[in-house]
């Protein structure tokens, strides 16, 4: 067993041919088509959409410190909560993982040399661009007030707040999804280096195909939706209209359609980094590979028959419920075996507790509450009290913060040396994946039992007696600040200061480790041949811990 | 600070066991998961290097063992949900009906006797309660935690919502789908009285009249009568119509196939949008009087229509 | 690698083909742009089907007023441009057999007819339908609608879909006449010959699409609820 070091001795400012160093001007940034750039534009975009969505965050957490209302107008308040919800759903939970992650290491895990229509990359970019920008300028004009969930006729008929504005950023911002997810499923179709067959891929991208399948087929349907709001707000006539025999519940079919769907487009990549953390820091190969892999696409194709779980009080048919009751249940297994695989790989392994690691083990932690007080909700009888509540509020809180941005950082931290050559400093990633995980509960966990109390959410004010938990929330949420705030400061410091990463600092497999940190613009110089199937951990190879 | 909610309601208990056997098995997998997480990082870790032995092998015993255990527990609790929230499409036969108006950003509610009451809702304990709710505008939810019940209430329909109380006290009421600028502060009281002091209340708050007289009012002053003449409301020779005397509750042949029961939805959907549900036999030529007639008026003509026995003269 | 650089492998003059790096050999590349297509396509079934689903939903609850909605409807307009529109169809997939043989002018004249007659649909579709449609008081929120009586709010509801429905597949109408004019100018600047002409499937996929949008809005605007 050698052990390889980690770090290169490289001189400071030595070029090494890497895809950062082919063209400074702004120009070969601003119009590249090579997926790694791309993947670094998108992720300064969503840095600064998670930044917008998090102060929205703050000040909601802000206002609620006092039953009465901090900031002392409603109107405000359901502006902030709105844009909180708009900003953090479409520009940064749904792109996050695949237009960072998925842009730059999909090419490199396949053994190719880009993605299948570069251009298309470039463009999905610009309309991401252009879609956030028009949405911000809703914001700055003044904001939108109708929540994220834009419920007819409130936002039709009777909101005086820039709807259609937001709607439109919206609408560009889809097709940006859209393009990115035909991108990702051509590509694995097409690009596959020799013998990477479908069982030897990486369970990475089998959850970013599926991912792909769902950004394609659900994304239009929002489109539609929206365009349709849109025109009835315009022309003040109108499909969702009950005035002219439209009916305000095809809205709602129509939009959780799209909607269910997308909370499975934005964990699903969360359970792809996970899935590729846990067995490079157990040295094991996950448990049950197939099991895994189809587990992912078992949630993509559930996934659209689930949408009326979120009508279960809305004045649907007795029928209507119990269909979609269960096949809500139904969905929860898959992501079930997901979890006890993830801790199948575990058992006898060999675990190192690098800042990946911690964040995958946290994202387990989470995802399972998450998903358990999912299962409360699937319950009809349980969902006609919790609906609507804060019950609901802290259930995808813990999914999707506590388990998809605990994922995204992760991947972030896992891929970092191969995106930028750098290593970030351990100990601190360490301490805020910690500071994360203590502060998310604390801000969420109260919210669970205002829930079961009563509090509605989208409430600017409240009784009282409700006080003391929420300033617990409010407190966990300045401890997330926190959390949020340290990587950012670190990973830019390791920018500068960082020590150079060697090709595979973290003796993983997998394609994307066989090439330099970072990698050339043509990613390999040859083609990969592969032989073995993911996760081929030799017998006696353990890591070498570096730091 | 609030630590429990109080059972007020005949659904309360149930939904509570419910809920509290959803808490432990949520604990239970929260537990198993964490206590093998831990065992495991421990045990396991890179700097305890013992021989780990072969790896486990077969893993789709576990798989089905596992993804078994979780679709009996999921089908488990699936049953127990749908068996309570079936209740709630039955409402008993003799429940009291109280209508309710959303509206930015207030509760209207009127009793059939004429009683009004905004944003609290006065009700006899151990009885059925029938709501039958409606909105001015956008979609609200009339929502009441401690009978463990709520319901959306959408513009230009009936939906209802039924529960019997329990426990005399007051309990909250809040509107809980958002409806604009001031949802957080669209709330009010529920409350339970025994049944004599809400007779005395009933009394106490008496409006002009009841209900149905003010429909007749509503019924005269629309016209209604131009075509639904005659010793039942079933028109002239020349305009025939429905007849009204009887019909509530009573089964109504469609013109395109089907029978529907004449309930509230029924009589409003007839009022505002005549043209989707027209009788068997009938041509389509009532006029909508959607947007003419508000949804407080209609209240008071559904109570009117409902009020004639077969064989009076509206 | 830069836009220019990129541009560069995939427009090539006529004689060799060049491919973008990350292919091995240039009919794989033309193969994954025609998948890349079809997925492209079933997106807009995808987006066109929430249109057409929801235009189901509401004539269930209307059935009386969309039919009087129907009647209305330019029975004659509907009929030529369905024809127009199919017969456009097969002109372009004429001119991809001719660019299969080889021959560029050939498909040159049949993209121009193709053109010819996808402009001769916009000219009926707004210039002679619509403009007869405003003038009839049926756009849903003139307040004199042409539809009186208790199925005014269905007949309402069925122009809203049809003027939503019949503008964004005009719209995708115009951009396929973009995508038209693009191909003629590049098969007469020598790009296409009978080994290279991916774009011209492309594109052809991309019209054909359309055109059965169409033949999905034709029976649910102008047939049905026309007898009723």
């Amino acid at each position: 067993m050698s052990a390889v070091p980690a770090t290169v001795p490289v001189k400071r400012g030595e070029t090494e041919g890497s895809y950062l160093e082919d063209g400074h001007t702004l120009a070969s940034w601003l119009l590249t088509t090579d997926h790694k750039r791309i993947a670094l534009l998108y992720l300064g975009s969503i840095t600064f959409f998670f930044f917008i969505g998090g102060i929205a965050a703050a000040l909601v957490r802000l206002n609620l410190i006092v039953p009465q209302g901090l900031l002392g107008s409603a109107e405000t308040y359901n502006r902030l909560f709105t844009m909180h919800g708009v900003v953090m759903v479409w520009f940064f939970l749904v792109p996050a993982v695949p237009v960072t992650l998925g842009n730059f290491v999909i090419p490199l895990m396949l053994g190719a040399r880009d993605l299948a229509f570069p251009r298309l990359n470039l463009f999905s970019w610009y309309l991401f661009i252009a879609g956030g920008a028009v949405t911000l300028w809703a914001l700055l004009v003044g904001g939108v007030d109708t929540g994220w969930t834009f419920y007819t006729p409130l936002s039709t008929g009777y909101s005086k707040s820039h709807v259609v504005l937001a709607a439109v950023g919206i609408f560009i911002a889809g097709f940006s999804s859209i393009a990115t997810g035909l991108n990702f499923i051509v590509s694995i179709h097409r690009l596959r280096a020799p013998g990477l067959t479908w069982y030897r891929m990486p369970v990475f991208l089998w959850s970013m195909y599926s991912l792909s399948v769902l950004l394609v087929l659900a994304t239009p349907v929002l489109a539609i939706t929206l365009l349709l709001v849109t025109l009835e707000r315009l022309f003040h006539i109108g499909v969702f209209d009950p005035a002219v025999g439209g009916d305000p519940l095809l809205f709602q079919h129509l939009f959780w359609f799209y909607s269910h769907p997308a909370v499975y487009i934005m964990i699903l990549p969360g359970f792809g980094v996970v899935s590729e953390i846990i067995p490079t820091f157990a040295r094991k190969p996950i448990f049950g590979y197939k099991f895994v892999v189809w587990a992912s696409v078992s949630i993509a194709v559930i996934s659209f028959f689930v949408w009326g779980h979120h009508m279960f009080v809305a004045g649907t048919s007795l029928y209507s419920a119990i269909l979609f009751s269960i096949l809500s249940y139904l969905v929860a297994v898959p992501s079930a075996i997901k979890v006890f695989n993830w801790i199948g790989t575990l058992h006898k392994g060999h675990i190192e507790f690098d800042a990946p690691m911690l964040y995958a083990l946290g994202f387990v932690g989470l995802f399972t509450i998450g998903g358990v007080t999912g299962l409360w909700v699937a319950a009809l009888a349980a969902d006609v009290h919790l609906t609507q509540t804060y019950f609901v509020v802290a259930h995808f809180h813990y999914i999707m913060v506590g388990g998809m941005v605990s994922a995204f950082f992760g991947g972030l931290h896992y891929w970092w040396p191969k995106i930028t050559g750098r290593l970030y400093p351990e100990m601190w990633a360490r301490v805020a994946a910690l500071i994360m995980f203590i502060g998310f509960n604390l801000t969420f966990f109260p919210q669970f039992v205002l829930g079961y109390l009563g509090m509605p959410r989208r409430y600017a004010s409240y009784p009282p007696d409700f006080q003391v938990l929420n300033v617990l929330s409010s407190a966990g949420a300045t401890i997330l600040a926190v959390a949020y705030l340290l990587p950012l400061a670190y990973l830019t410091w390791s920018l500068i200061y960082g020590k150079r990463a060697a090709a595979n600092p973290w003796r993983a497999t997998g394609l994307e480790w066989r090439t330099p940190s970072p990698p050339p613009t043509v990613n390999f110089l040859e083609t990969p041949v592969v032989t073995t199937g993911p996760y081929a951990f030799g017998a006696g190879d353990r890591m070498h811990h570096h730091a | 600070m609030m630590l429990s909610l109080p059972r007020a309601s005949e659904n309360a208990a149930e939904v509570d066991h419910l809920l509290w056997a959803l808490l432990i098995i949520s604990a239970a997998v929260l537990a198993l998961v964490m206590a093998l997480l831990l065992r495991y990082i421990v045990k396991y870790r890179a700097s305890s290097e013992f021989d780990r032995g072969a790896e486990a092998q077969k893993s789709w015993r576990f798989e089905s063992a596992w993804t078994a255990a979780t679709l009996l527990i999921f089908l488990g609790l699936f049953v127990w949900g749908a068996r309570l929230y079936v209740r709630l499409f039955d409402p008993p036969r003799d429940a009291l009906t109280i209508y309710v108006i959303g509206k930015q950003w207030m509760w209207k509610v009127e009793h059939i006797g004429g009683q009004r009451e905004i944003n609290s809702l006065h009700v006899p304990v151990g009885r059925a309660i029938l709501l039958v709710m409606t909105s001015e505008d956008v979609i609200h939810d009339f929502s009441v935690p401690a009978f463990r019940v709520k319901h959306d209430v959408l513009p230009d329909r009936y939906e209802t919502l039924w529960f019997t109380p329990t426990r005399v006290g007051t309990y909250r009421l809040y509107c809980t789908q958002f409806c604009g600028v001031d949802h957080a502060k669209m709330h009010g009281e529920v409350v339970v009285m025994s049944p004599p002091a809400f007779e005395r209340w009933l009394a106490q708050n008496g409006g002009a009249g009841d209900l149905a007289r003010e429909g007749r009012a509503v019924f005269l002053r629309f016209g209604c009568g131009g075509c639904h003449v005659g010793t039942a409301g079933e028109g002239s020779a020349t305009v025939p119509a429905p007849s009204l005397a009887g019909l509530y509750g009573s089964p109504v042949p469609l013109a395109g196939g089907g029978v529907v029961v004449a309930d509230e939805r029924y009589l409003h959907d007839s009022i505002v949008d005549p043209g989707r549900e027209v009788v068997a036999g009938y041509e389509p030529i009532m006029p909508s009087f959607a947007g003419q007639i508000g949804e407080e008026d209609i209240v008071k003509l559904v109570a009117y229509i409902k009020s004639l026995a077969p064989g009076e003269r509206p | 690698m830069p836009l220019a650089r990129a541009i560069e492998c995939t427009i090539m003059p006529s004689g060799a083909v060049r491919h973008d790096f990350q292919y091995a050999t240039p009919a794989y590349q033309s193969q994954t742009a025609v998948a890349g297509m079809w997925l492209f396509l079933a997106t807009e079934v995808l987006f066109f089907g929430g249109l057409i689903l929801s235009w189901i939903y509401s004539r269930h609850w209307n059935p009386a007023g969309f039919d009087r909605g129907s009647q209305r409807a330019s029975l004659a307009a509907g009929t030529v441009n369905t024809a127009i529109l199919v017969t456009s169809s097969f002109a372009y997939a004429l001119g991809l057999l001719r660019i299969r043989e080889g021959d560029a002018r050939g498909l040159v004249r049949c993209c121009a007819a193709t053109l010819a007659l996808g402009l001769a649909f916009l000219a009926v579709k707004f210039g002679i339908e619509w403009p007869d449609d405003f003038r009839r008081h049926l756009f849903p929120s003139d307040p004199d609608f042409g539809v009186q009586g208790p199925q005014q709010g269905g007949a309402r509801l069925f122009y809203v879909f049809y003027f939503w429905g019949t503008g964004l597949h005009g719209l995708h109408m115009i951009i396929g006449v973009a995508l038209l004019l693009w191909i003629m100018h590049r098969t007469r600047r020598g790009d296409f010959s009978k080994r290279y002409h991916t774009p011209v499937l492309v594109v052809g996929l991309y019209w054909s699409f359309v055109d059965i949008v169409w033949l999905t809005l034709y029976p649910l605007i102008y047939l049905i609820g026309r007898s009723a």
